[in-house]
């Protein structure tokens, strides 16, 4: 064993400060590699732990029911079932929210808080103002994102419509729930705080208003650990059922949380898949680089082992300076990571409204990725290292004996001789290492392919806010009413002043069964040919709603194992709470949300009702808007209003703020990874042949000819590459979107032609660039040492 | 004067593409200890693999080749890098030195795995490049890279010095200068020295010349006289 400062650590410095440019490289593709891993799962791990802690911390219910009215008395019994922690009952209740800034009515929730204890369950975090008093009147505290929505303040009144009143509400304090991590309004896919908004209230204040004294219409049960929930879900049923009572569900089935979920769960299939892909990437390209590297270094390895050092400490030596490069390339990685990753774990928190912040680097994560990296750059010089002792030393010291050239296709073909000898020096070149030819081009199609898997999700997000608000949400407004109404309602609609076509809804809440696959959902009755609200096939052609039967998205039959022909038990919860079997007449293609169609007249037909609707699409002339959102406004039986393109906008921004933050971030590292990686190519070339091109010079061929000889080797492994990246970078978007799958929506994959243009320009251009570097070092190469074979 | 090596029926070929190239075909010879050895031959006639397996850098396929009696046909990879590492020292005609390492250095590099070597300026004093100890490979003329190249054969105390074509790359006055080296090495050390060559004149400073002809030896001639490297020119 040699000491520190022994004459070969020494060399190993110096050799590592002549191809400074190179470690530079090497290192920046390792570090962001290694950055990008420990920032997704960084991300990912601290953004659960943060939930984790925040739900445990204010005491998230397990189990949740709402019911049409029950005596206090009732709490008690659900209390004493088995398993059952803690029962907390409530009022909930609906009102209209008048608010002067807005055109569209406002819909908001008022929820109870107990008075004389405090809350046992969905505490709440005061972010402002004060707690109420015990049976404090007129006094409500509002949710957070409300309040911002609105530009609101401590000590502001709100004007609301409850239980037929108008009545005047003073905000004494601004509150954050884990309930209501979003507010999402019932019925509606995506929060929408502006519209909708949640406010808690004394009980017996909120009793008195809405008539409900003695009595609860909402529970919230935290259970004990590890008991089924299943069976606690079902008694909670068959003791409400009498009370009216819809299914009760547990917390992932609970909509804030669930959305929480769903948002989680795509940023992890971003946040996991792309880390891993540019992990691997760096972790081949840094293996492909160090092996040709040690490869330069032939003739020195042979003399070293000439004069007696064994294999093991040349093999030493060389990872040494494997290991200096790699232990940089983690530091710069970790240290980026860590800053980048607690940088965006913030703004994530804020995103979600959560109003406390868990940090966590997993030390697990940090160790992977470094360790991968590691691994592949020893593993890379092993092998080099290991090819280079293996030719006895006597030849590796001789400068390598002329390549064996044959006759290859372009001579079979006839093709040379139109071939300048330049232009065959080149193809001769790329034909005599094929192997090496393809590495270097995967690897910059590996380059290309991490651009393109970055930028398409701004594609795909357009394509299906395009199908969703272009071909299937086509109406400019929806409403939907406080209670199901006749379907002469319709009737009045049309004749508000700027309506130009009305198309009855009606949404009946289910409860899916088949074996033991179950979910949660809404039936949408649409009329035959809907020219507004419609569904569509795989062709995104307009599916008729079919006679009898049933029309279930993809995402809703895969949850259910469903397929066409199938039968789906239905069981409807209002009214008489029928159960149905329904046969599943088609299966159809939606990017949002889980979707349940059928004919509204047989929807009618089969609950044995009068014609109802709950709501309606209308198209309406854009010149009366005003008027007419002030008429729907007023129209007190109106309790939601969606205008579409409104939806798009609050659907674009939560992606703008949530998935295309992460997808900027991948698009710099990518960029990154593609230079250090065309880069480090070209180097290498150079160090490879920079000696037989500075011969070529003296021979009296000009640096033109010199340069075409070198870049046309370049420029082919670079054009070769770009069809396989493309290719690639399509398959690993595939791959990336199946991941992302969630409840909430599936993204399509589709990649503009421009995006596959951007990427392959930031490749072209990479490589200019690189070329050009590299071409200042040949052309720097003192054409008499050159020949004398001093490096 | 006892022998220091010792070869009986030594064989050796190569597969270059589709033909056989048989590089020795039985050789059998004796270098005595402290002697210089010129080995003369055209290209292709085997005395680089010869002096490549004398060196312990490559094995015979048969046959014996013994060093001090003991037979290195039969040496592990292992066993060859200490003994390369202990007895040998090499001078080879591209130099082979390490551009990143100062002369000193370079010599340095060979004394610091060697069980008994000597002060790496000692062996650039030898070679009257004392005060170049510090320049790199890059800032030397070839003849002082090749003196570097001896310095740092010789630092280890070897007991045999062998030179693959060691003047092959220098005109002939920086040649004399690298002879001289060697020639003082050989004598204020009695290293064995083993010098390949293309070249006939420099036969004339050995006190024994082996002419190789294909692959096998053709004659040995002893020296009576031997010329000092200042007599003879090419």
């Amino acid at each position: 064993m040699t000491p520190f400062l022994s004459v070969l650590n020494k060399k190993l410095f110096r050799d590592l400060l002549n191809i400074k440019g190179q470690v530079a490289a090497i290192t920046l593709v390792m570090a962001a590699g290694i950055a990008i891993f420990i920032i997704m799962f960084g991300v990912l791990d601290s953004l659960k732990l943060t939930r984790d802690t925040y739900y445990d911390r204010y005491q998230f219910a397990d189990v949740f029911a709402s019911l049409k009215r029950a005596p206090e008395a009732v709490k008690d019994r659900i209390s004493e079932i088995p398993g059952v922690s803690v029962a907390q009952s409530r009022v909930v209740f609906g009102v209209t929210l008048q608010m002067e800034s807005m055109l569209e009515p406002a819909t908001g929730r008022i929820i109870s808080l107990p008075d004389s204890s405090p809350s046992l369950l969905n505490k709440l975090y005061l972010r402002e103002g004060r707690m109420l008093f015990p049976n404090e009147e007129n006094a409500i505290l509002a949710d957070e994102s409300f309040v911002k929505a609105h530009d609101l303040s401590l000590g502001d009144n709100l004007t609301v419509i409850m239980n037929g009143y108008k009545r005047t509400l003073h905000i004494v304090g601004i509150v954050l729930s884990p309930e209501y991590v979003y507010s999402i309004a019932p019925g509606a896919l995506m929060p929408d705080s502006k519209r909708f908004g949640v406010f808690w209230m004394s009980r017996r204040s909120l009793e008195a208003a809405v008539n409900m004294k003695g009595a609860f219409n909402d529970i919230s049960i935290k259970t004990e650990r590890n008991v089924p929930i299943e069976a606690i879900l079902s008694q909670v049923d068959s003791i409400l059922k009498p009370y009216g009572g819809l299914i009760s569900f547990a917390r992932e089935d609970q909509l804030s949380n669930f959305f929480v979920s769903n948002e989680l769960k795509q940023l992890e299939g971003m946040g996991s898949l792309a880390p891993v892909i540019f992990l691997s990437v760096a972790a081949f390209l840094i293996n492909v680089v160090m092996s040709r590297q040690i490869a330069t270094q032939r003739e020195q390895i042979g003399m070293l082992k000439a004069v007696g050092y064994s294999n093991k400490e040349v093999s030493l030596h060389y990872l040494k300076m494997v290991l200096v490069i790699t232990v940089l390339g983690s530091i710069i990685g970790l240290s980026l990571g860590a800053w980048m990753g607690s940088g965006m774990t913030q703004m994530y928190t804020q995103f979600f409204h959560f109003p406390i912040l868990k940090y966590s680097f997993s030390l697990e994560v940090m160790i992977l990725a470094v360790f991968s990296c590691t691994l592949a750059a020893v593993i890379g010089t092993l092998f080099a290292i290991n090819k280079a002792a293996k030719l006895p030393p006597a030849e590796a010291m001789h400068p390598e004996s002329p390549a064996i050239f044959k006759v290859g296709l372009l001579e079979r073909i006839g093709a040379d001789q139109y071939l300048s000898f330049t232009s065959r020096i080149i193809m001769r070149q790329i034909e005599r290492r094929p192997v090496r030819t393809v590495m270097s081009s995967v690897g910059i199609a590996f380059a290309l392919s991490i651009l393109v898997f970055s930028f398409f999700m701004e594609d795909s997000m357009e394509y299906l806010m395009d199908v969703q608000y272009g071909i299937t949400q086509r109406e400019d407004v929806s409403i939907g009413f406080v209670e199901p109404k006749a379907a002469k309602a319709l009737e009045e609609i049309k004749t508000i002043p700027g309506v130009l076509m009305v198309e009855p809804l009606r949404n009946v809440p289910v409860y899916f069964k088949n074996k033991h696959f179950k979910k949660r959902g809404s039936i949408m009755g649409l009329v035959s040919n809907p020219l507004l609200r419609r569904v569509i096939d795989e062709n995104l052609a307009a599916v008729t709603m079919p006679n009898e039967g049933i029309v279930l998205n993809k995402t809703l039959a895969g949850i259910l194992q469903l397929k066409v022909g199938d039968t789906v038990e239905v069981e409807i919860l209002e009214d008489k709470r029928q159960t149905l079997t329904i046969s599943v007449a088609a299966i159809t293609q939606e990017f949002i949300g889980l979707g349940a169609f059928m004919n509204i007249h047989q929807l009618n037909k089969v609950l044995d009702s009068t014609p109802k609707i709950t709501g309606a699409s209308l198209l309406v002339d854009q010149n009366h808007s005003a008027l007419l959102y002030k008429k729907l406004k007023a129209i007190p039986a109106i309790v939601g209003l969606n205008i579409t393109s409104v939806l798009r906008q609050i659907f674009e921004d939560i992606m703008a703020e949530n998935l295309l933050k992460m997808v900027a971030t991948n698009v710099i590292f990518a960029s990154f990874i593609s230079f250090g990686i065309i880069y480090n190519t070209a180097r290498i070339t150079i160090s490879e042949r920079g000696r037989e091109l500075a011969s070529l010079r003296v021979l009296g061929l000009t640096r033109a000819e010199v340069a075409y000889i070198l870049f046309g080797e370049l420029g082919l492994i670079t054009l070769l590459s770009l069809p396989i990246g493309l290719f690639l970078g399509y398959s690993m978007s595939v791959g990336m979107t199946e991941s992302m799958d969630s409840e909430l929506f599936r993204i399509p994959v589709y990649i503009k032609n421009s995006t596959y243009g951007y990427a392959v320009l930031i490749v072209l251009l990479s490589a200019i660039v690189s070329f050009y570097l590299v071409w200042r070092q040949v052309d720097s190469i003192d054409l008499v040492s050159a020949q004398k074979g001093v490096e | 004067m006892t022998s220091l090596f010792k070869t009986e029926q030594l064989k050796k070929s190569y597969v270059t593409g589709d033909t056989e190239i048989h590089a020795l075909r039985g050789v059998t010879t004796e270098i005595p200890s402290g002697e210089l050895v010129v080995m003369l031959g055209p290209s292709g006639s085997g005395k680089s693999t010869f002096l490549n397996i004398l060196g312990g850098l490559d094995q015979p396929a048969s046959g014996k080749v013994l060093f001090k009696g003991k037979n290195l046909a039969n040496l592990s990879d292992h066993e060859l890098t200490y003994y390369r590492r202990e007895h040998v020292g090499f001078v080879f005609q591209a130099y082979n030195l390490v551009p990143s390492l100062t002369a000193l250095e370079n010599v340095a590099l060979v004394t610091e795995i060697s069980p008994n070597p000597m002060d790496p300026l000692e062996a650039l004093a030898i070679v009257g490049l004392k005060n170049r100890a510090n320049h790199f490979p890059s800032q030397m003329s070839g003849g002082e890279q090749q003196r570097v190249a001896i310095a740092r054969a010789l630092a280890k105390r070897p007991e045999v010095l062998l030179c693959d074509e060691p003047t092959g790359a220098l005109d002939s006055e920086t040649g004399i200068v690298v002879l001289s080296a060697l020639m003082k090495v050989n004598e204020a050390y009695a290293t064995t020295t083993i010098i390949i060559t293309h070249n006939a004149a420099i036969a004339s400073l050995a006190h024994r010349v082996i002419h190789f002809s294909d692959g096998m030896i053709h004659h040995v001639q002893i020296n009576e006289t031997r010329k000092t490297p200042q007599e003879i020119a090419w």
